[in-house]
């Protein structure tokens, strides 16, 4: 590990990584900014929004993170990730949604990009530890010597559902300096570092996706790899088998939606699930869509090795969620989990991660099967 | 910290004697060369001096050269103003896989606009072969453009040769020169091409400067339109410091020529002898082909070449690794893919590029700075480890 203590500072070009990079900097701190270019806006042109403003890998988020990083006068550099990306966090968001999922890229892009190929370039570049702009925070537990990970102080912004991934490893080699502050707090900060990008609007959820528009995404990188849209389409049916419709494109529908079925049988009707092997859409009443438990697979334990016993935990099974308390069961295979919720919860989507809370501390998660 | 410039394909510094030449035209000299006044003479006069020196250096005639942007504008009128001035209905232009993206990204639009591309391969040595030039005529071609030498590997090709059947055919021949000019011999005569591109700034003059040989007689329309400068084939007030400063550099060229690119050569191949005996796992590309005597690729097995560009440049060295896309991150090369080596290999690749910033000692340290990365990215990637 280098002593020299340098840190490099993953930079979007946003205002919550440039104020990471200007407040290290502040402190003394040996910075290096660099900007991973993730997907290559030229590709997919039929689902370029104009000027690509506010998407990841635009050139005017680089343009940004460049302007940043020479104000602050640290070195900066932009790395090509996109083939990591498109593996790791494009194809398989793409197939499990046509598996019959819901999945979460960016936990991908932590678990394999941000926190794999980054900390990777970083240690390549002398940098032992890397900072970003998560609002999340990380605390050393001095008896176990474990790293834990909890809430972000301001809980409106807090992306630990996202971080759930984390190793032990990567969770060392980790600084979220954002997840002590208010977001406000944090735009003051920028604005008194003089940073260019300190009134930039925050930027979307799915960043490679241009106005959240997945669907339309996904049928341009079909068409974009020559593959039939006969693989999308199929059947609206109920749970009892009736056909009511039919759909062009299995992704088009998630677990809890109501939007978009363009069948009327005289009361409102919700997907259920969709069935991969059949690209079947199963929709059903709302009360169908409680479920009062659910196996959590590929599960990361954070605050402790393993789950060796039953154990009480309150579970956020999609961002916005509020957590709800549960209590977790261990399986033969320690990567599974039992979880039982103390009252059914709506829409609990397969594809989407469980991530297990102790009041702020994360547990950890996994995915839902 | 002390800085260390190894990435003369990419650019150069304007040279000191080159500023000075140049100066005069922005102060007293400011005149322009349309004008009948005594300004307009005397920037006129500039520029035909310099004309006659960026002639000389290519053994062409004065009246040949036209002043251009640069090397990317030298290439597109070269293909655009052949093809479009071509009569026939069906258009075919040979080039080659490893072409800059000058050429290549012109060629691409032509191919939108209907004109039919023909890129020959090259061997592994990253020289095609003329023998595949002349399989690729047909009765439409109209143009052949190969470039002279690589800007990546720094490869020669055999230009006289493939201008030969390119005459025999009566096909025009163009060559992309911005990276030999400087570096080997030009002569156009000898070479028998009837276009060549050249580019200032790869030669000591600044940006935005660069002339095409126009071989008199050649088949060429201008694509841009406005004024009669340059004899018709380029309209717009000329930028005449811009021209003086290539001429001066071309005149350094002439007078400084041998003693330069035998002094250049001695650092280069020092360079790769001390890099091949350091560092396992080393091996050069394109080595086996009569190359520009500036220019080094090395593959390095087994380590991000973007990884190692960066680490090179916090160490203070600027070395170059594939081409920057227009976020300034790394793409793989095509040079590097159409010599046949990996996409993993040609993200290992660095390319070395010497010039007048580079004497002995930089490259002693050069060395000692790239076996010392190389060896701390080595311990770091699993695929690494087993050259260290």
């Amino acid at each position: 590990m280098p002593e020299n203590g340098l840190i490099a500072v993953a930079m979007s070009g946003g205002v919550d990584s440039s104020a990471v990079a200007g407040m290290l900097h502040r402190e003394g701190v040996p910075v290096i900014g660099l900007t991973m270019q993730l997907w290559n806006q030229r590709r997919l042109p039929e689902v370029a929004s104009g000027g690509g403003a506010g998407r990841c890998c635009s050139l005017d988020d680089v343009y940004d993170a460049r302007q940043v990083a020479a104000h602050l006068g640290i070195p900066y550099y932009v790395v090509n990730f996109e083939e990591r990306f498109e593996r790791e966090v494009v194809r398989p968001f793409i197939e499990e949604y046509l598996a019959g999922r819901t999945p979460v890229p960016c936990t991908l892009c932590n678990n394999f990009v941000k926190f794999g190929q980054f900390l990777e370039m970083a240690e390549s570049l002398g940098a032992g530890r890397i900072a970003t702009g998560h609002y999340a925070r990380i605390r050393r537990d001095a008896e176990t010597g474990r790293h834990l990970l909890c809430r972000a102080v301001d809980e409106s912004r807090d992306q630990t559902y996202f971080l759930w991934g984390l190793t032990q490893d990567q969770l060392s080699r980790a600084l979220f300096p954002l997840g002590e502050y208010l977001k406000p707090r944090v735009r003051e900060i920028a604005r008194g570092l003089g940073l260019p990008v300190a009134e930039k609007g925050d930027s979307q959820e799915i960043c490679f996706v241009p106005n959240g528009d997945y669907a339309a995404f996904i049928d341009a990188y079909f068409r974009e790899q020559g593959i039939g849209r006969e693989r999308t389409r199929g059947e609206i049916v109920t749970a009892d088998g009736r056909t009511l419709g039919a759909h062009e494109g299995v992704h088009r529908y998630t677990v809890g939606q109501r939007r978009g079925l363009n069948v009327a049988i005289g009361k409102p009707l919700y997907v259920i699930a969709t069935d991969p092997a059949t690209q079947r859409v199963i929709v059903g009443r709302d009360a169908e869509l409680l479920k009062a438990s659910m196996t959590v697979a590929s599960v990361n334990w954070i605050a402790f090795p393993a789950l060796t016993a039953p154990m009480r935990a309150a579970i956020k099974i999609r961002n916005k969620h509020a957590a709800a308390p549960a209590t977790l069961y261990p399986s033969p295979d320690p990567a599974r989990v039992e979880a039982r919720f103390d009252e059914p919860q709506r829409a609990v989507t397969p594809g989407q991660a469980a991530v297990f809370y102790d009041g702020g501390l994360v547990l950890g998660g996994g995915w839902i099967a | 910290m002390t800085r260390y410039y190894f990435d003369h394909n990419a650019t150069t510094p304007v040279a000191p004697e080159v500023l000075d030449a140049m100066l005069p035209l922005l102060r007293e000299d400011f005149g322009n060369a349309s004008s009948i006044h005594h300004y307009g003479q005397k920037a006129k006069q500039h520029l035909e001096t310099a004309r006659r020196q960026v002639a000389g250096l290519i053994h062409a005639e004065a009246r040949e050269i036209v002043f251009l942007s640069g090397g990317t504008e030298a290439d597109n009128l070269a293909l655009f103003g052949v093809v479009r001035n071509a009569p026939r209905a069906c258009k075919h232009v040979i080039t080659t896989a490893i072409e800059h993206p000058a050429v290549l990204g012109a060629c691409g639009q032509l191919e939108r606009e209907g004109v039919e591309i023909t890129r020959v391969r090259v061997g592994s040595d990253g020289v095609a072969d003329p023998d595949d030039i002349r399989r690729a005529l047909r009765p439409e071609t109209v143009l052949i453009s190969v470039m002279h030498a690589n800007n990546e590997l720094g490869t020669v090709q055999p230009l006289a040769a493939i201008s030969k059947i390119a005459r025999e055919a009566g096909v025009v021949c163009h060559s992309d020169g911005v990276q030999a000019l400087g570096k080997i011999p030009v002569d156009v005569e000898a070479l028998g091409v009837d276009l060549y591109s050249m580019s200032g700034h790869k030669v000591y003059a600044p940006k935005g400067e660069g002339a095409l040989y126009v071989r008199k007689g050649t088949p060429i329309r201008s694509v841009q339109f406005g004024g009669h400068h340059e004899r018709d084939q380029r309209p717009g007030t000329e930028n005449v410091p811009g021209a003086v400063a290539l001429g001066r550099a071309a005149q350094w060229f002439t007078d400084n020529f041998s003693e330069e690119s035998e002094r250049l050569q001695a650092l280069r191949d020092r360079l790769e002898a001390g890099i091949l005996a350091r560092v396992p796992g080393a091996s050069l590309n394109g080595g086996a082909a009569p190359r520009a005597p500036n220019t080094s690729n090395i593959c390095f097995d087994g380590i991000s070449g973007e990884a190692h560009v960066i680490a090179l440049d916090l160490r203070g060295f600027a070395v170059s690794s594939g081409a920057a896309c227009s976020s300034g991150a790394v793409e793989p090369s095509h040079v590097l893919l159409a010599i046949g080596l990996t996409a993993d290999q040609a993200r290992g690749s660095i390319r070395f590029s010497l010039g007048r910033l580079n004497d002995a000692a930089q490259v002693e340290a050069l060395i000692e700075a790239v076996a010392e990365t190389v060896g701390r990215l080595r311990n770091l990637s699993p695929a690494g480890r087993a050259h260290a």
